[in-house]
């Protein structure tokens, strides 16, 4: 017979000790009324939050100057999504885990034309406006380089972009059908037509709120309203909800790397893949934990088990 | 047909395999070890009650469509006992976890049962972060369009759009509830099989 030597963190003692009556149904049928009857108390007494969806529309009737320099930052390339790089376009390489760059290598997998799908498409499904048919038809027409001037000259003149009597208006020269662009996608939003024209943009029956959630992350209409509510990055960011619910606590870990350094200065512009990076490495450790020496060891060691047992032990003494 | 040709039959093996490995009074015990005497083994069964209260709500959620909620006053009480129950689920698991870490409950050959365990623990993370996601409210407006970022840097936000609403509310009522409870169902036949770890002998022993 071959024996081997008993490895304590690893193998288990042989129990001949006593044992006692143990009813299990008796104590799942306790175990659910009680947390039943818990989650009806909290239920009632607390309730859960439910503040409703931010519209375009709500956003450019109450912010209608942010809401048209986040369209004009759609138009010259300067939104957060129409630098984001994969998987919406190839605009910047993403961030990087090391040497690998992980979401490039990926690819675009939902192209996103932040010029086309955000603003031209959608004004041309607009109902047949002459004005707006014309500039279309002008800005089709021209050549690229001529595009990027009436937009160059937009953006130039757009910090002194006002929203009076209900029009957008910027003292812009030769900015070519742009002024009409950002006046009427404006219109649009503000009527909830924008709305509607993101989503069904690619068909009719749709569940996928990719485009009109960017808008609006591109704006910074709805960051102010998350900053209300304490949810921004910086204050523990998406593992909180509106309102004080405990939100996804669990998450406490994920969102702690983001308000200590590096994460938070010298690593901030590959923030996001290193604490996902490190947040893989760490559930792995816990997933393998049986087979790790040293770690395996720490309830031995730190004697906490003592306290659970404690009954077992004086028994035994 | 004789004996021996019953006894080579796949039912039958997975029967006697079944059935030698988790015999009735193994799956359903009336006796347990004197040491199982302590607080922290409640939450392993209250984790249990949680998640059917968890199931149950959801279930009801489901009947009505994800938008009921916002414009019922039982949808949205519903809504927050399924919200409710989460939370309690997930309080009671991670003091389980913790609890049979420091018992290091892999041990005697529990290793399974403690990756289940830990499989579990974070398939139901997902699973929950996709139910915010899917709350078509403020929150999940601001909790995808944040989280979008993260997933994205590492590639998975290609396949898994967090932005699109119907394919997070099919991970969260399909998908990651069918893997959570198949994980958990395992788990709970592999504490079963293997009973509850002893505690730590005080003097070192050898075993053959």
């Amino acid at each position: 017979m071959s024996s081997k030597r008993f490895r304590p963190d690893v193998d288990a003692p042989e129990y001949h000790g006593r044992y006692s009556p143990y009813d299990i149904i008796k104590e799942g049928t306790i175990a659910i009324v009680l947390v039943g009857l818990l989650t009806i108390i909290l239920a009632i007494v607390f309730g859960s939050p439910d503040e409703r969806a931010i519209t375009i529309k709500t956003w450019s009737n109450a912010a209608p100057v942010d809401f048209a320099t986040t369209a004009l930052s759609e138009l010259n390339g300067t939104s957060g999504t129409a630098q984001y790089g994969a998987p919406y376009n190839t605009a910047s390489t993403g961030q990087q885990l090391g040497p690998l760059q992980l979401s490039k290598w990926v690819g675009v997998r939902i192209p996103i034309n932040t010029v086309k799908d955000f603003v031209i498409s959608p004004l041309r499904a607009m109902p047949s406006q002459p004005a707006l048919r014309d500039a279309l038809t002008q800005w089709i027409s021209a050549s690229t380089s001529t595009q990027d001037a009436w937009v160059a000259n937009y953006t130039k003149a757009a910090d002194k972009l006002t929203f009076t009597n209900s029009v957008v208006t910027v003292p812009a020269a030769n900015a070519g059908p742009v002024p009409i662009f950002i006046n009427d996608l404006t219109q649009m939003a503000r009527t909830g037509a924008l709305d509607q024209a993101l989503i069904t943009e690619s068909g009719y029956y749709t569940t996928d709120y990719t485009r009109p959630l960017l808008f609006l992350a591109d704006g910074a209409y709805l960051e102010s309203v998350a900053t209300k509510q304490h949810l921004l990055g910086t204050q523990w960011g998406m593992m909180n909800e509106t309102g004080s619910y405990p939100g996804q606590a669990w998450l406490w870990l994920y969102s702690f790397w983001y308000q200590i350094p590096p994460f938070n200065s010298s690593w901030g512009a590959n923030a996001d893949v290193l604490v996902w990076g490190l947040m893989m490495l760490l559930s792995a450790l816990l997933l393998l934990v049986p087979f790790i020496p040293g770690l395996r060891s720490i309830p031995r060691r730190s004697r906490v088990y003592r306290l659970i047992w404690r009954e077992h032990y004086r028994d035994q003494k | 047909m004789s004996t021996t040709e019953i006894d080579r039959q796949w039912t039958t093996r997975l029967r006697q395999r079944a059935t030698g490995k988790l015999p009735p009074e193994k799956l359903l015990p009336d006796t347990q070890p004197t040491y199982v005497a302590s607080w922290i083994y409640v939450f392993g069964v209250a984790t249990l009650a949680a998640l059917i209260m968890v199931i149950v709500t959801g279930c009801i959620l489901a009947i009505r469509g994800p938008l009921w909620w916002h414009g019922s006053v039982y949808g949205h009480f519903v809504n927050s006992l399924h919200l409710w129950s989460v939370e309690i689920f997930f309080f009671t698991m991670i003091v389980h976890l913790w609890g049979k870490f420091f018992m290091a409950a892999w041990r005697g050959g529990r290793t399974l049962t403690w990756m289940t365990g830990v499989v579990t623990f974070l398939a139901s993370i997902a699973t929950a972060f996709t139910g915010y996601a899917s709350q078509t409210n403020f929150d999940s407006q601001w909790i995808t369009t944040q989280a979008k970022d993260g997933i994205n840097a590492t590639g998975a936000g290609a396949y898994f759009n967090v932005l699109n609403l119907g394919q997070m509310l099919m991970w969260h009522i399909v998908l990651l509830p069918l893997a959570a409870v198949v994980l958990t169902a395992l788990h709970v036949l592999l504490v079963r099989v293997k009973g509850v770890v002893p505690p730590f002998a005080e003097k070192v022993e050898v075993h053959s």
